[in-house]
């Protein structure tokens, strides 16, 4: 069995949107406007050592929403990504305090925000209902890992930046790119010419 | 510029500032505004397209084969439908430019195929309300509108703006609509994007395209960068920018007033002042002279005129650069020197550097930087001159523009004899079309007409200073978002002034609600290009065909069907499809054939070669394409290059495997090698021109030659290899006028180029500055410079009076004295008529905004996310919100230009709500 994961190289990533929009066109049935599953954080935005990376649910091994869920709401597949069940949530946001990447995403309903059943990251993986059911479809939106692909987001990326899959495919992958840069500039050194 | 608080009172309350970045501003502006937009627009009774929820997951699926529509990098893509709705898309992991990779643009594209903001049916704006028309009426309507403005004022009193978005058949068959009609008021967004390139390069080396292709950075050592920002323009290209990074270590230069997204992937960014380029590349060839770092062979061999820049750069000293550009030496010299230590490399430039009132000089002096360095006709070398719209090259290539016939052969008459001989038409009727007046000493037929960025002028102006009949009264806005244009209350005016304005288009774009009109105002649906085919051209000159993925949603139309209807309506439909066949059944155009019709025309650019039927083989198989080389490797396209990149010499039968690199001498011409262009004669002031001692590989002429002609071939002894058809059609003809191709085919055959062998020249003598020289912008904020360094005098181009110096001489810097940049954001393309009308798209990016520095915004009392106006010198003002950030320099800001919508602080919604509220 595989364990899935998502790793983004900074080193590539432009903060070009493709990862959200590309999340937003294979679970449109699912999301209304205004949630993103997945987000690029920019820091330093302007500034000499400006550096995005592409963030959303990390399907962490020993996940901390899961931890703390008190409706017990979250499994993890075979595959090792971390679901949850919308019909059991309770949409408390216990897990948005949780999680150290801000993942979970609650639908404003109405003028006060109230909160909906939390939303997040499948891995493009659905959720518990019967595979490409209507529910399914309508609840947490596309189930690509059903069909053997990988998530949109990753797939889409312009710039091969975000990697998603075993992550021991991905981790040779990032290891070779690491190796072209190693090979021509000290890791981790600042750029030769910088003003 | 100006900028001002909206509010009287200060600020009190402190805002975040640093550390956030644009997208969370963004955000935390937007959210609860946007979904009230969204919501608004789907009102009860509403025409709805099926959507991707209707259709069940395990109907049968359809795979075609498309190519985004937003930038001209081209990225393909599998767009799965199912019973007929565009349900699912899927990374063409095999395609040779993007690697299944795209920006938020691409990724979001199945979204225009559902469309809730499309236009539906045809409409009138009737006594100020919107009021359904059929087809019909519209063209019957609209036709004799155009009839009696021709008979009152003759037919340059209409005007046709089109679009890069067409297909390259319908910008041809546009520019021939235009051509037909009898006026060369038409023209598209290149003019207002890379017309000064075109202009300049050209001149240059024969062409003005970009000469290498995306891919081919990945061999380049140094990849610099100046006024193009590639990370938010064409973010695909970034894959093989950063593999060149990656794999060979390239250094990366960024030359930008900003710090943009790009330089944050630079190893060095110079921030210039903005409009000084042209000091700046002097300033790099000071050092480049000064440390013998120039290609001394390749200047001998293929280059004229640079002692005369020599002598120029001799003026811009170290510390005069400096003061002009406010560049340290230091950086400077580092430019140079990584340029020089690694090459080959690429130079590639964008808005930043065309739009200039010496932009065209300024796209010179980028090339004669690499023509110093020896970078030109080299892989990993070259000026990728990245373009804008998807089929922006495809419309320059097709003459979608008011100084040009198809394939850039001019208005002359004999380039109005070549078409006319391909359309096999009769030279007199051609004539009889056309106002024969003469206008301020020019007439009509052969004087470029109003270009895309002042068609304003042609409405507003007084009749007896344009150099035609009589001012524009009607217009075509056919794919154009007016709003990337400038001087808005100008355009508003007109807009009220002509008698009839005929948006064609999609969406209901600015040109239909800018204006204040309550009659006149025609929208005609028109469908997306994925709800038709058609071959495009990627800014690399690679030629792709689109599979139709959907119907026509809705009542739309394709462009071909509605500028055939109009051309019989208009009532000169036989000479239009002369020599095109006509689908019976459902009385359209058969595709095909016009691409055939342009390969029988396009001698000049070797746009030959590319027969339908090889366009779709590769697009079909572009699988098998290198994702580095661009070469097929094996399967049908064998030895061929993607999208058989012109020059693709001789008809389609020769299987010439086009050109991916300009100007190459290490190949032979028939394997896509070649050299510069003779193409301004062979001597200037009794020297010569021509190459010395450098020819492409295998050439039997082993020098520099000039462009071939019958009596060239004669001369030669090679006429008797032309078969005797070929005879008849190339007697008293050259290489681009004979229509049988045996000249081109007979030159090719001896490794020769058809367009001759010359040096690229530094110095062009019919233009007003023969080699580039600054000029302080119009409203520069350095008043100090300007008599040292000042603009042209006023002038009459073409149709138009230009003003340039009376602009200059006015010194607003006291009342505005912050600078005002443009440029874009990823989400959205050129106006954004159709981004913005992608959901997906419009929840990343929702406010319009000026970037400020965080020292100028103090100066102003000016938090972040504050509103603002922001007032230009002309009059103009606009309310947005302030960023402020430290992407900008002090005295410097930027804004995007994709927005529309509101006027001077007046929304427009409600005008829009009326026109989508009777869908």
């Amino acid at each position: 069995m595989a364990t899935m994961k998502f790793l983004c190289d900074t080193k590539r990533c432009i903060e070009c949107n493709g990862c959200v929009t590309a999340c937003k066109n294979e679970n449109a049935s699912a999301l209304e406007w205004g949630i993103q599953r997945r987000r690029v954080v920019t820091i330093n935005d302007g500034k000499p050592g400006e550096a995005s990376i592409s963030v959303a649910c990390m399907h962490c091994s020993d996940a901390p929403c899961m931890a703390v869920c008190p409706a017990n709401c979250f499994y993890r597949t075979e595959d090792g990504i971390v679901l949850h069940n919308k019909s059991t949530c309770i949409g408390c946001g216990y897990c948005l305090y949780a999680c150290p990447f801000g993942a979970p995403q609650f639908p404003k309903n109405g003028a006060f925000g109230a909160r909906g059943t939390m939303d997040k990251c499948t891995f493009c993986a659905g959720g518990p209902e019967e595979d490409h059911s209507e529910a399914e479809l309508k609840m947490y939106g596309a189930n690509r890992i059903a069909e053997g692909k990988l998530p949109m987001c990753a797939e889409l990326c312009s710039t091969k930046a975000l990697l998603a899959g075993d992550a021991e495919v991905i981790s040779a992958i990032y290891s070779e790119r690491v190796a072209y840069r190693g090979a021509k500039t000290q890791l981790g050194s600042k750029p030769q010419y910088h003003f | 510029m100006k900028l001002t608080r909206k509010s009287e009172s200060a600020v009190t309350v402190e805002k975040k500032t640093l550390g956030i970045s644009r997208r969370q501003f963004m955000k935390h502006a937007g959210i609860a505004t946007g979904g009230i937009a969204a919501a608004s627009l789907m009102g009860t009774g509403m025409m709805r397209r099926a959507e991707a929820a209707d259709v069940p997951y395990d109907a049968p699926i359809e795979i075609k084969r498309t190519i985004c529509s937003a930038c001209a990098v081209g990225c393909g893509l599998y767009a799965e439908v199912q019973n007929g709705v565009w349900t699912g898309q899927e990374p063409a992991f095999d395609h040779p430019f993007n690697a299944g990779g795209h920006c938020a643009k691409g990724a979001a594209l199945r979204e225009h195929g559902h469309g809730e903001k499309r236009v539906k049916y045809p409409m009138k704006l009737v006594n100020g309300k919107w009021k359904r028309i059929s087809w019909e009426t519209a063209f019957n309507e609209v036709g004799d509108k155009m009839m009696q403005i021709r008979e009152e004022s003759g037919p340059d009193s209409v005007y046709f703006m089109g679009s890069a978005k067409f297909s390259n058949e319908g910008c041809y068959m546009y520019r021939k609509l235009a051509a037909m009609w009898g006026t060369n008021n038409v023209d598209h967004s290149a003019r207002i994007c890379h017309s000064t390139t075109v202009a300049g390069v050209a001149n240059t080396w024969g062409y003005g395209a970009q000469t290498n292709s995306f891919n081919d950075i990945q061999n380049a050592h140094a990849i610099f960068f100046i006024g193009a920002n590639p990370a938010e323009a064409h973010p695909v290209s970034m894959q093989h920018i950063l593999l060149a990074k990656e794999r060979n270590n390239a250094k990366i230069i960024v030359v930008d007033p900003r710090f943009t997204r790009t330089a944050a992937h630079a190893d060095l960014h110079c921030d210039i002042r903005p409009g000084t380029d042209i000091p700046f590349i002097y300033g790099m060839l000071w050092h480049i002279f000064q440390n013998g770092w120039e290609d001394k062979t390749f200047i001998d061999q293929r280059v004229f005129g640079m002692d005369e820049i020599r002598e120029e750069v001799s003026r811009w000293t170290p510390t005069e650069v400096e003061n002009v550009t406010g560049v340290k030496e230091e950086i400077v010299y580092q430019a140079a020197k990584l340029m020089a230590d690694n090459r080959p490399g690429t130079v590639v430039w964008c808005m930043g550097g065309t739009q200039h009132h010496v932009g065209n000089a300024n796209t010179r002096a980028y090339c004669i930087l690499q023509l110093a360095l020896g970078n030109m006709g080299v892989s990993g070398g070259g000026t990728n001159i990245f373009r804008g719209h998807d089929n922006v090259q495809g419309a320059t290539d097709l003459g979608l523009l008011f100084d040009n016939l198809p394939g850039y052969y001019g208005l002359t008459s004999a380039a109005w004899q070549h078409w006319t001989n391909v359309w096999e038409l009769d030279m007199e009727w051609m004539k009889s079309r056309f106002d024969h007046g003469t206008y301020l000493g020019r007439t009509p037929m052969t004087t470029p007409g109003i270009p895309c960025s002042r068609w304003f002028d042609g409405v507003l102006e007084e009749k007896n200073k344009l150099a035609q009949k009589d001012n524009i009264r009607l217009a075509f806005f056919w794919g154009q978002s007016i709003n990337t244009g400038v001087r808005s209350r100008d355009q508003r005016d007109a807009l009220d002034k002509m008698e009839t304005v005929v948006v064609v288009d999609p969406f209901p774009t600015i040109a239909a609600v800018l204006g204040n009109r309550k009659d006149g105002v025609y929208i005609l649906p028109a469908a997306t290009q994925f709800e038709t085919q058609g071959s495009i051209s990627n800014s690399g000159r690679s030629v792709q065909w689109r599979e139709q993925v959907i119907q026509p949603l809705f009542e739309s139309k394709t462009d071909l069907e509605i500028m055939y209807r109009l051309s019989q309506k208009l009532g000169f439909a036989e000479q239009y499809t002369k020599r095109l066949a006509i689908d019976k059944a459902t009385d359209t155009l058969v595709i095909e054939d016009i691409t055939r019709e342009i390969n029988r025309g396009m001698w000049t650019i070797g746009l030959t070669g590319q027969s339908p039927e090889r366009i779709k083989q590769h697009t079909m198989n572009w699988g098998s394409f290198n994702n580095k080389t661009l070469l097929a490797e094996g399967g049908p396209c064998e030895g061929e290059n993607y999208g058989l990149p012109w020059p693709c010499w001789g008809t389609p039968e020769q299987k010439h495997p086009g050109t991916q690199i300009l100007y190459n001498t290490s190949k032979e011409v028939k394997d896509g090698g070649g050299n510069f262009r003779a193409r301004y004669g062979v001597e200037y002031q009794g020297v010569n021109i021509l190459a010395e001692g450098s020819f492409s590989k295998g050439s039997e002429l082993q020098d520099g030659y000039p462009e071939f002609t019958d009596k060239m071939l004669k001369q030669l002894g090679w006429w008797d290899e032309l078969t005797a058809e070929e005879k008849a059609s190339a007697e008293g003809k050259n290489w681009k006028t004979d229509l049988s191709g045996g000249i081109v085919r007979v030159a090719v055959k001896h490794g020769c180029t058809p367009f001759g062998n010359a040096k690229a020249r530094c110095i062009v003598w019919t233009f007003p500055d023969k080699l580039p020289i600054h000029r302080e912008p119009l409203y520069t904020s350095r008043r100090d410079l300007v008599s040292k360094y000042p603009t042209y005098p006023d002038m009459q181009i073409h149709r138009l009076p230009t003003l340039y110096k009376s602009i200059q001489d006015k010194d607003v810097t006291g009342q505005f004295p912050l600078i005002a940049t443009s440029g874009r954001l990823v989400e959205y393309e050129g106006g954004g008529e159709e981004s913005r009308s992608n959901p997906w798209l419009a929840e990343l990016q929702q406010e319009m905004f000026i970037e400020i520095n965080p020292a100028d915004a103090a100066d102003r009392g000016i938090a972040n996310g504050d509103t603002v106006w922001v007032h230009g010198p002309e009059g103009g003002k606009i309310k947005i919100q302030a960023m402020v950030t430290p992407r900008v320099n002090k005295g410097v800001t930027w804004m995007p230009y994709h927005f529309a919508g509101v006027m001077e602080g007046e929304s427009l919604a409600p005008k829009y709500l009326k026109v989508l509220c009777l869908m």
